[in-house]
């Protein structure tokens, strides 16, 4: 998985344009305060230099400098026991659990209801605008209330965030996955036709396997919104902790640093799970005579 | 150790010797199909009646109906009347009996499974033994020169060799009757050439009864113990020209006056089939 030289350039390229941009927001965001604190504090002798300087380390910028994420990133995952409430390996491995449990969950959710509709051509009509219509509520304003139907049934921790979590994944692995167990040719199904091949056998031998370019995509959508799901649903009930409570926690605060640094590890952790997804993708390609 | 019993799948054929009577008897046999500009007859009033062993081309222009008349045959179109009766069955039962295999005009293998597993899929949804789908696969690939090739997939296969795994796919569960439709459209005359002699060896060779579409008159006339000739709009059977060269021809054949002359007949069989008002 060697990175040949030419293409590191424009990712080099671009990352440096990004912590450009992301600089001078930063000191153009952070500057008014900054002036107002100087101030405050009865200060005029200062250079536009040390404005830029301070503007970037301030204690609670309203945007962070890249430089401040990474030191607060560092500080909370290196430095801290992973066992503290501090950590945010603490809170990173509850958000991992829910998404984990969420998406297997929405992942057997969305290839069964897939079957189904495939299978069962008058549910398609009939089933397909219900899953619509449950994705198109805000899951911001439903999930609060998942949480309190579920812990009237006693149903508390993990569970009702992992349900959260499964409810937005499944619907994309759903689409994705009708899309292609349908994907076989005409010809394709023929030949399986002059064989009187059994339903089962057509599913099982050429649906299935036709569809694993389409399974892998839905799975990496699926993994990222079941993550998505996750932190929501910790926002709603952030005394369990987890990344989102983290984030609910830091703009209480106006923590903007702890903010920013629970963010990146939500990306990273939704990285880490799409880039996991994609290894074992390569590796069923190769398998499957996909790759060249 | 492997038993000694390997239980056979209740296919005919496989084995036991096929009833007696005609391979295939259509009979007034008419298909319409419903499209959103309105009816098309595809198939009007066709009769036709192919014995045991024979080697049968339908020739015609687009649209005459002989993919259609094939997949009527294969239990892929259900006519609108008539009959089809297959080893005496009607299509169905045929069908489900796996009386026949089919060839498509694309090879359609599963970019998925290799050459070898292609091959087995129909005696994996049979249900043969492992030890004798292997056989078979082994058998299929030497048929039709393919030893070597089992283990690449399709995309590393030229055109001609997918659809000579196609071929032996559709062979390796033994079938009584080989539908072929179009199998060398897409490939060019060399390798045409080539695939007709082999394809002529193999018929030989196996004693099948051989269903043919073609669009090329030399190929039709080369293979073929009987030449069907289409006409479209409604799609039927105009001529039927009986060709009896030597089963183990060659190529050659193609020079000599008897062989031109069939091909002249089926020529004036497809003009006259045509209608050139515009």
């Amino acid at each position: 998985m060697a990175v040949p030289v030419k293409s590191i350039l424009p990712i080099v390229t671009v990352v440096l344009a990004v912590l450009a941009i992301w600089y001078a927001a930063a000191a153009l965001m952070n500057a008014p305060l900054q002036r107002d604190m100087y101030a405050n504090a009865g200060r005029s002798d200062y250079s536009t230099q040390d404005l830029i300087v301070a503007s970037l380390n301030m204690e609670r910028p309203k945007l962070p400098g890249p430089h401040q994420v990474v030191a607060e990133m560092v500080k909370s995952i290196v430095a801290t026991a992973p066992s503290s409430k501090r950590s945010l390996v603490y809170h990173g491995l509850i958000t991992l659990e829910e998404t984990l449990i969420g998406f297997v969950i929405g992942a057997a959710l969305g290839i069964g209801l897939a079957m189904v509709i495939v299978s069962v051509r008058w549910l398609d009509s009939s089933l397909t605008p219900w899953l619509v219509a449950s994705q198109t509520i805000p899951i911001i304003a439903l999930a609060p209330m998942i949480v309190v139907i579920l812990s009237q049934f006693n149903i508390t921790g993990v569970a009702p965030k992992a349900a959260i979590a499964a409810y937005l994944s499944f619907f994309p692995i759903t689409v994705g996955m009708v899309k292609g167990f349908r994907s076989p040719e005409p010809l394709q199904l023929d030949l399986m036709r002059t064989y009187s091949a059994s339903s089962m056998q057509t599913f099982g031998k050429l649906r299935a396997p036709a569809s694993a370019p389409y399974f892998f995509a839905s799975m990496k959508i699926g993994a990222a919104a079941a993550l998505v799901g996750a932190i929501v649903a910790e926002v709603t009930k952030s005394e369990d902790g987890g990344l989102g409570a983290r984030l609910l926690a830091g703009s209480y605060y106006g923590q903007t640093v702890q903010i920013w640094a629970a963010l990146f590890a939500a990306a990273a952790l939704s990285a880490a799970l799409v880039g996991l997804i994609g290894l074992v993708e390569r590796l069923a390609g190769r398998r499957m005579g996909f790759a060249r | 150790m492997e038993t000694a019993s390997i239980v056979k799948p209740a296919t005919h054929g496989v084995g036991s010797p096929p009833p007696p009577g005609p391979a295939i008897e259509v009979s007034d046999v008419s298909l319409r199909f419903e499209t959103r500009d309105g009816p098309v007859q595809a198939l009007a009033h066709v009769n036709l009646k192919v014995e045991r062993g024979e080697f049968v081309s339908f020739i015609g222009p687009s649209g005459c109906g002989k993919t259609t008349l094939l997949r009527a045959v294969a239990d892929l179109e259900t006519p609108t009347e008539g009959d089809i009766r297959v080893d005496g069955m009607n299509t169905e039962e045929a069908r489900l009996k796996r009386c026949y295999g089919y060839v498509f005009q694309s090879p359609a293998l599963y970019p998925w499974r290799t050459v070898a597993g292609n091959i087995a899929l129909p005696l994996e949804i049979m249900g043969y033994s492992r030890a004798e789908r292997e056989e078979r696969v082994k058998k299929g690939l030497d048929l039709v020169n393919l030893s070597g090739f089992g283990n690449k997939f399709p995309w590393q296969l030229s055109g001609g060799m997918q659809q000579r795994a196609s071929i032996a796919r559709a062979l390796s569960f033994d079938p009584d009757i080989l539908l072929m439709d179009e199998p060398f459209g897409a490939l060019d005359e060399i390798v045409r050439d080539m695939l007709n002699q082999q394809l002529l060896r193999l018929w030989e060779m196996t004693g099948k009864t051989v269903l043919f579409v073609t669009h090329s008159i030399p190929e039709a006339v080369f293979l073929s113990t009987h030449i069907v000739v289409m006409s479209p709009r409604p799609g039927r059977i105009t001529d039927v020209i009986a060709c009896n060269f030597p089963r183990d021809r060659q190529l050659e054949i193609r020079e000599t006056p008897e062989f031109l002359a069939i091909a002249n007949r089926v020529r004036l069989g497809l003009r006259a089939g045509h209608s050139y008002d515009a």
